[in-house]
């Protein structure tokens, strides 16, 4: 079989996965939010908490307990890399430096996971276990409590309230994430992932060298890296260390693992607002667009365009024998399309139009699926948008799920889109404009540009990923990209919030003649327009001068 | 605590709460897996270990002097010299193709590469858009003249002329940023030293080859070791993992395993 028909299998097979577990996970899911009981386990954790479960929130309080969770677990990360020696299982790691160490709190609390350090050479077992692994968890949590707040404005008629914070957090915790990690976990170690709290150990290879073998809890932390869309490795090479993925058949269950929550929660949308054809629409929109750009990455990678694949006669540079360049490609659009930033290969050394996939992706906004929860509430804010503009166009008052749609939640839609075009292109203008910035690129050219755009596109849609060739571990890099993640996580958020606060008081308005049906193929096609057209308005100049200018030369 | 203004009752709670799911998910949650993964997998949870080093982890077959040791199937190249502790990739760019002084470019390290397993396997080890004498084929083209960027003076350009402009080699310290960049592909069609040969891996720890480089290089071990070429083979065979149910990921050979079988005669 050639490479190109066994990646296309490849694909299909995901699909056919994703398909299976759409129906019985969504409503899963729908069950932990919408159920009104608390388990023994939860009721002890709110007394541990001093929560009382059943109060609901509005939105600005439910906003407002995120952000101090946030805040605190910022802190927390924070001093826990800084005492890191003084703890246990350190082996012998030093303190992180200080700028390095509030970048990863915050990248780790954002869900971005961005990696300014090389996680074998700076961060002790305990650091990445009870420090990094836990943000994994909570910081997933938290991008879906947000998407269920935000589906429960909708569902709701005449509510000051969205649920409430610490419940929703708890439960996506406790009963989605915690039991398929567990699971999961064991299955990589099946596969040859490790699960141990060694030390690096040396051994004499066989011509009498010597190599340090390093250990450490990577498979549990591996595998809610990929459920949780988070992507921060273990290890600098991230998935494309043995030790992180180590088969083809551990690539595909990672892949799945990074789809499966941001798919899913499209049926447990159409299930709240009591239309499962509306989470349909919404499914086909990120179906249409994800399928497209996996199948674009794969083709241009398999080409294998510019001059050093052409050179070596594929695009094999920075990517593994056992996954190939189409397991490599499937994977780098997977990452990107959802909020990940794993790598199973170095995106940097990519094709030039392979690497202007992955950088598209992210421009989109990270919504086709996205990140858990972050991929739903983009992908609704995108759906407000789109029936303005189509009401625009026929001049009827917009309505969606039977809510009216206002100047107020016109504003807060609109100004959730902007912010990450405004912080990804004032931050590369601000690097690009600094002698001092530009040395940090590794490549010259156009290809240095995309390192740059990349970085910031990363950090500011919360991917994670990079054109790894950047020196990125400098104080003003760690600074800088710090505050896009700061700033393009919880900004989008708190007008998320607003938005569902906004739509919850509202009362829903009778279908009419000029209501425009939101479930059909012309909607999906309508969003899919939407979604492209911004996105190329916004970054094609920025694209141009970069992967393009590249792949043209 | 009901008596505390609202905003520090928020931050006690969210204090309890990362302290109680970094107990639950920081804690007991790795170590519980540790004690499973442990206890139903230890071998492959403890690094799936030989007797010399992990069949995981790529080492490089060479000896002391860095030459490939030639009994053995040799790694593929590595961006971090095969060491566990500063795992990653080159992530040097598909346009990489101009040496400075202070690195080889991308397209340089290919094309040196080729030359080097060309001649260990006794192939040609010529590739497009390389020099014969392995190095990366560009020009910069200035209006007038061309320069083959990547040849320092003395040497002697790859080519004669381009469009019609006599090229020279590069004098050292000379700018040539301002010139056009042109890869020249040259009229290499058979190439025989393969892609994962001349490429680093993502992890800097790759421990597969791919069959075909697997098989270029079975004849060397054959003759060197005084085996059958078909005994090597049929080791090949035996420490190659197929794709996944047919179709998941690409053929692969265990390197390690593969010498270490190869040992045990």
């Amino acid at each position: 079989m050639s490479e190109t028909a066994a990646g296309l299998l490849f694909v299909a097979s995901l699909i056919v996965a994703l398909a299976v577990v759409h129906r019985p996970f969504g409503d899963y899911m729908h069950r932990v939010y919408t159920s009104p009981r608390h388990n023994a386990a939860e009721r002890g954790l709110y007394r541990l908490l001093g929560v009382r479960p059943d109060a609901e929130q509005s939105w600005g309080v439910y906003a407002r307990a995120l952000l101090a969770f946030s805040l605190v677990s910022v802190l927390f990360v924070y001093g826990v890399q800084r005492l890191q020696d003084k703890l246990p299982l350190s082996l012998g790691m030093g303190p992180v430096t200080d700028h390095v160490a509030w970048n990863t709190a915050i990248s780790f609390v954002t869900n971005t996971n961005w990696q300014a350090y090389s996680g074998e050479s700076t961060m002790g077992h305990l650091t990445q276990m009870a420090a990094l692994a836990v943000q994994n968890f909570v910081s997933a949590a938290v991008g879906m409590a947000v998407a269920i707040a935000l589906v429960r404005g909708f569902a709701r008629h005449k509510a000051g309230t969205i649920g409430n914070f610490w419940v929703d957090l708890v439960r996506g915790t406790i009963r989605i994430l915690l039991p398929i990690a567990f699971v999961g976990a064991l299955v990589l170690v099946a596969g040859g992932v490790i699960q141990n709290l060694s030390g690096p150990h040396e051994i004499t290879t066989l011509t009498g060298g010597a190599q340090a073998i390093t250990g450490g809890p990577v498979a549990s932390q591996e595998v809610i890296k990929e459920l949780g869309t988070n992507g921060g490795g273990f290890y600098n090479a991230n998935s494309a260390h043995p030790f992180e993925n180590a088969t083809s058949w551990t690539n595909w269950f990672e892949i799945f693992l990074l789809l499966v929550i941001p798919f899913a929660l499209t049926r447990t949308f159409g299930r709240m607002v009591g239309q499962v054809r509306q989470g349909y629409a919404i499914l086909a929109v990120m179906g249409v667009i994800a399928l497209g750009s996996v199948l674009l990455t794969n083709a241009f990678e398999l080409s294998g365009g510019g001059t050093v694949p052409q050179a070596v006669g594929a695009a094999m540079e920075g990517k593994e024998v056992r996954f190939g360049v189409s397991g490599s490609a499937t994977f780098a659009a997977a990452t990107t399309l959802t909020s990940t930033g794993a790598v199973n290969s170095f995106h940097d050394s990519f094709t030039p139009f392979g690497g202007m996939m992955t950088l598209f992706d992210m421009m989109l906004g990270e919504v086709a699926p996205g990140g858990v929860g972050s991929g739903l509430y983009g992908m609704l804010v995108l759906a407000v948008i789109t029936v303005f503009v189509a009401g625009l166009m026929v001049g009827r008052t917009p309505e969606y799920l039977g809510k009216k749609i206002g100047p107020r939640e016109i504003k807060l839609a609109s100004l959730y889109f902007l912010v990450t075009p405004v912080l990804v292109l004032a931050g590369t203008a601000a690097a690009m404009g600094s002698e001092r910035q530009r040395a940090s690129m590794l490549n010259s050219g156009p290809h240095g540009l995309s390192e740059v755009l990349y970085a910031f596109t990363s950090a500011s849609g919360n991917n994670g990923s990079a054109f790894a060739g950047l020196t990125v571990n400098t104080p003003w890099y760690d600074v800088a990209l710090g505050l896009c993640m700061v700033l393009g996580r919880f900004l989008p958020i708190v007008l998320v919030l607003a938005l569902a606060g906004s739509l919850a008081v509202r009362s829903p308005v009778p279908e009419g003649a000029g209501t425009l049906p939101t479930h059909r193929p012309q909607f999906v096609g309508l969003v899919v327009g939407v979604t492209v057209v911004l996105v190329a308005l916004t970054f094609l100049p920025a694209l141009a001068l970069g992967p393009i200018a590249e792949g043209l030369s | 605590m009901e008596h505390l203004p609202s905003w520090i009752r928020r931050h006690l709670t969210a204090l309890r709460a990362v302290a109680v799911l970094t107990v639950l998910l920081g804690l007991v949650y790795p170590l519980l897996t540790t004690g499973v993964a442990q206890a139903l997998f230890s071998d492959k949870a403890n690094g799936s270990m030989t007797g010399h080093g992990s069949a995981l982890v790529g080492q490089s077959f060479t000896g002391k002097d860095g030459a490939p040791v030639r009994k053995y199937f040799q790694s593929r190249p590595s961006a971090g010299d095969h060491d566990p502790t500063a795992t990653g990739a080159s992530n040097l760019g598909p346009e990489d193709v101009i040496d400075t002084p202070a690195r080889k470019s991308l397209l340089t390290q290919v094309c040196a590469r080729s030359l080097a397993v060309g001649e260990l396997e006794g192939v040609s080890g010529a590739r497009p858009y390389c020099t014969p004498d392995g190095i990366g084929a560009v020009l910069k083209v200035f209006p007038g003249r061309a320069v083959s960027v990547n040849q320092a003076c003395p040497a002697v350009p790859f080519v004669t002329s381009y469009e019609g402009l006599e090229v020279e080699c590069a004098r050292p310290g000379e700018d040539h940023a301002a010139g056009r960049t042109v890869p020249v592909r040259g009229n290499v069609t058979a190439v025989q030293v393969p892609a994962d040969a001349v490429t680093a891996g993502g992890s800097g720890l790759d421990p597969h080859i791919s069959v075909t480089y697997a098989d270029l290089q079975a004849p060397r071990v054959a003759r060197e070791r005084g085996l059958a070429l078909g005994r090597v083979r049929a080791l090949i065979g035996e420490h190659t993992t197929g794709r996944a149910l047919g179709f998941i990921g690409e053929p692969a050979v265990d390197v390690l395993e593969l010498n270490l079988a190869l040992d045990r005669g």
